[in-house]
């Protein structure tokens, strides 16, 4: 923890956290910090306004596994171009809900969904849209770093491949653009035909990053995406998340509520399959509504 | 007691066991290996040649193959009683055999005579002697035991040359002109049966076939010049006892004086005999010459089968594991797969005889051969049903493997491409299938081991003893499956317990087993090379 947090402060002059009662800290420091304050205030105006325009409506959500119901009843509205973080305690559904959003959950067995999710306002549970279609709107970063065991390149292109894209060119131009995009062409431009495998790890998660990019989603879904990596890469993939929310919706999973603090716009958190809370990021962690809340965040709690 | 009690405790005395049972293993599967290896490669050592006379005077000449205790000779004498040597004597056509056995006790005297030759002959087996005239014809080139090995030694040379044209005009030519003949036949057949014959086309395939027998007589012609040719030079060789015969040279295929060769000189012919082993076509029964054709039929056998078995297993390994409702009936029919693979190999014989070769087979022949019936085509054993049925033996092993290999495939890849648009299929050809391909070729490498080996199911597929044509040639279609072909593991059984000459044949027996392991061992090293490879680029997945 000390160690993290020294690397934090290093890399993120942005935030500094401590123990028990994170965001006031990171409130103070972001007001004692001169250079950011603009950035902050105008990042601040935008928690205020939850009412933007809606991306993902979802409307009295149960799904269940077999007989386990694992969402109840939720109910909730991601804005565009926010980044909305799900916390809450291991099994309280955040990750279910998130990959009810590109039906990710069709392919388990025994899975039922009940309720809606409009996607711009289109209910995608309907019969007649199709999943694959869907899925490159809505693009997924995985907790589990998963690079295809092929090249960077390759990794890259992938998506824009399987939407029949056969020239070289066009190719190259969307695997360059989607590693611009995850801050890590620079790194990689030389070896862009080696092994995306050789890459480190905080390396990979960008490329997936990448390569959910290359298909130019409108959303996407990040499901604890930096629990495998270690503090800078964190920290450089949240910074990606500023500038990728001005070209599309986030919804990021997190254990960590130090991060759903730094990164998100809006937070939600779940407890036992039910959606407890869902506010501007800083009420969550400032002047939280229901106690569970409090209790979560400020970590008496589970 | 307590220090009893803790030694077996500790496991000191399970590791031993452990260790024991794996060094017996070894110690099996190494004894196994070396005696195939030291008896196969020791056939190829030019021996010397050891002239014997007897207490009686008569005179014996050979290579020692084997000395043995004689049984219950042991007296005041010989405390450790006496031996007698096993000799190969060749000239089996003026013994009537190869082998003979001498009591040491008999020997008078033991030389090495420089002079003597021995001649591998294409008939009667090996000769060993002198030669002591050389023809040329009627016309008597050279006399006496001190004849120059030049004299001669140059017509033998020129032999070879004779035989492989010999070889090809009989196979390659005639064989061209006897497919083509056949063909206009079956044509002018089919014809005459259906009723639609013109006189014209029947003209032009009478005539056809009339130009072909014209070439066949021409073939012919030049082929009883070349034999004239062959046989013009003769040489009287003598053997030990004064015995004369007289050989045209082009019966011989090399000789050679093991006495006066050096080391070095035995050394390259070992290497020339390991070669032409390799690549000569059996003689004599199988007992001599080489061993090529098996060769060729195990190997291109096993090729066609994992041509087949490859996609047959992997699909029905796809469909079981991937797109399959896991139930009931996929835990059953896994089970049905598994006891499958340990189905002993001459049901699946029996199977491939009855369904392949008589139903499927006889079906094609009626279908598309009904011109050349009753002589079957596909409906007799072959090179296609042999390797379906080994496939069908195989293919549990592949299905297996390749469920495992695609149960090793982390989820996280799938979704991962999934999540980018791809659909189940893309997702399975693209990134799922590529990353089981291990697992794919162990299966591979499993199913190729087992099927090289097989012998059984063969004998009723089609494996002969003596295939007169290699299952790819010249001719159109250059691929004929529906030909007989030959094997190393029947070749084994056939050379060692269907010969006639079995003391002759044992040496055989040896370099066709450790050839047929040779090869077992190289086709699962290419596959194991590659599933290397593979592994290396899908190696590091996981973070």
């Amino acid at each position: 923890m000390e160690m993290e947090q020294n690397f934090l402060e290093q890399s993120i002059p942005l935030v500094k956290t401590s123990g028990a009662k994170p965001l006031r800290l990171v409130v103070e420091t972001r007001q004692t910090d001169p250079m950011k304050k603009t950035f902050v205030e105008s990042e601040m105006a935008q928690h205020s306004s939850t009412d933007g325009p809606a991306k993902i409506v979802i409307q009295d959500m149960n799904f269940y596994y077999g007989n386990v119901q694992a969402l109840k009843c939720v109910n909730m509205t991601v804005p565009a171009n926010k980044v909305t973080a799900f916390i809450g305690p291991s099994g309280c559904g955040k990750s279910t809900l998130l990959r009810c959003l590109n039906r990710l959950n069709d392919l388990v067995d025994g899975a039922r969904v009940e309720g809606t999710i409009l996607l711009d306002e289109e209910n995608i549970y309907r019969p007649e849209v199709d999943a694959t279609d869907l899925r490159t709107r809505v693009g997924m970063v995985f907790q589990k770093i998963n690079p295809f065991p092929k090249t960077v390149w390759q990794n890259v292109a992938y998506g824009p491949q399987l939407q029949k894209i056969r020239k070289r060119a066009i190719l190259d131009e969307i695997v360059e653009t989607s590693l611009q995009g995850a801050g890590l062409w620079d790194e990689v431009k030389d070896r862009l035909h080696a092994s995306a495998l050789g890459l480190s790890g905080g390396q990979q998660q960008r490329l997936c990053i990448a390569r959910a990019l290359a298909v130019n989603p409108e959303v996407l879904l990040m499901d604890e995406p930096c629990s495998a990596l270690d503090p800078i890469s964190t920290g450089r993939i949240e910074e990606l998340l500023h500038t990728l929310k001005e070209r599309l919706t986030v919804v990021i999973v997190t254990h960590n509520m130090q991060q759903a603090a730094r990164v998100s716009d809006l937070t939600g958190f779940f407890l036992l399959g039910e959606l407890i809370e869902f506010d501007d990021t800083k009420k969550i962690f400032t002047n939280p509504g229901d106690s569970r809340t409090e209790d979560y965040v400020t970590g008496r709690f589970g | 007691m307590k220090f009893l009690q803790r030694f077996f405790a500790s496991g000191t005395l399970f590791i031993w066991l452990a260790g024991g049972a794996l060094a017996c293993s070894l110690l099996l599967i190494g004894g196994l290996l070396t005696l195939i290896f030291i008896n196969g490669m020791g056939y190829f050592w030019p021996k010397d040649l050891v002239q014997l006379t007897l207490k009686d005077d008569t005179r014996v000449l050979g290579e020692i193959v084997d000395t043995q205790r004689i049984p219950e000779t042991v007296t005041a004498d010989f405390p450790d009683g006496q031996s007698r040597i096993q000799l190969k004597v060749g000239n089996r056509d003026v013994y009537g055999l190869d082998f003979q056995w001498v009591d040491e006790a008999d020997i008078a005297q033991r030389t090495w005579p420089q002079d003597v030759i021995a001649f591998e002959r294409r008939e009667w087996g090996n000769f060993y002697g002198w030669v002591t005239e050389v023809w040329d014809g009627e016309t008597r080139l050279a006399q006496g035991r001190d004849i120059g090995w030049d004299v001669w030694y140059p017509f033998l040379e020129q032999t070879e040359a004779l035989h492989q044209n010999i070889h090809h005009i009989e196979r390659d030519v005639i064989g061209a002109i006897n497919a083509d003949m056949e063909r206009a036949r079956l044509n002018l057949k089919v014809l005459e049966s259906k009723g639609e014959i013109s006189q014209d086309s029947a003209d032009i395939l009478q005539r056809e076939i009339q130009q072909r027998e014209a070439a066949y007589q021409e073939q012919i012609e030049r082929l009883v010049g070349l034999y004239e040719r062959l046989n013009r030079y003769r040489v009287t060789l003598v053997d030990v006892t004064g015995e004369e015969k007289t050989f045209p040279v082009g019966g011989l295929v090399k000789a050679w004086r093991p006495n006066a060769m050096s080391v070095w000189d035995k050394t390259l012919m070992y290497v020339e005999n390991f070669w032409n082993v390799l690549t000569d076509e059996p003689r004599e029964a199988n007992t001599e010459g080489g061993i090529f054709p098996a060769i060729f039929g195990t190997v291109m056998m096993v090729l066609v089968m994992s041509v087949v078995v490859v996609p047959f297993g992997v699909l029905a390994a796809v469909y079981l594991k991937e797109y399959a409702k896991q139930g009931l009936l996929t835990r059953m029919i896994r089970i049905a797969v598994n006891n499958l693979a340990g189905v002993p190999s001459i049901v699946f014989g029996v199977f491939g005889l009855g369904f392949f070769v008589y139903a499927v087979g006889g079906t094609i022949d009626q279908l598309l051969f009904s011109a050349s019936l009753p002589n079957p085509t596909f409906g007799t054993g072959g090179m296609l049903w042999a390797s379906l049925t080994l496939a069908l033996m195989t293919v549990p092993v592949v299905i297996v493997a390749t469920e495992e290999g695609l149960s090793a495939v982390p989820r996280e890849y799938r979704e991962g491409s999934l999540g980018l648009g791809a659909t189940k299929f893309e997702s399975l050809i693209r990134v799922v299938l590529p990353c089981a391909m291990p697992g794919i070729l162990t299966g591979l490498i499993l199913a190729v081991s087992r099927a090289t080996g097989e012998v059984a199911p063969l004998m009723l597929t089609g494996v002969v003893k003596l295939a007169p044509a290699l299952p790819v040639d010249n001719q159109f279609p250059f691929l004929h499956l529906d030909r007989k072909f030959m094997h190393l593991g029947f070749h084994i059984y056939d050379v060692g317990f269907q010969s006639p000459n079995v003391e002759a044949a044992k040496p055989m027996v040896y370099v066709t087993t450790l050839v047929l392991v040779l090869v077992v061992l190289l086709l699962n090293m290419t596959a194991i090379a590659l599933r290397t490879r593979m592994r290396k680029r899908y190696a590091g997945a996981s973070v």
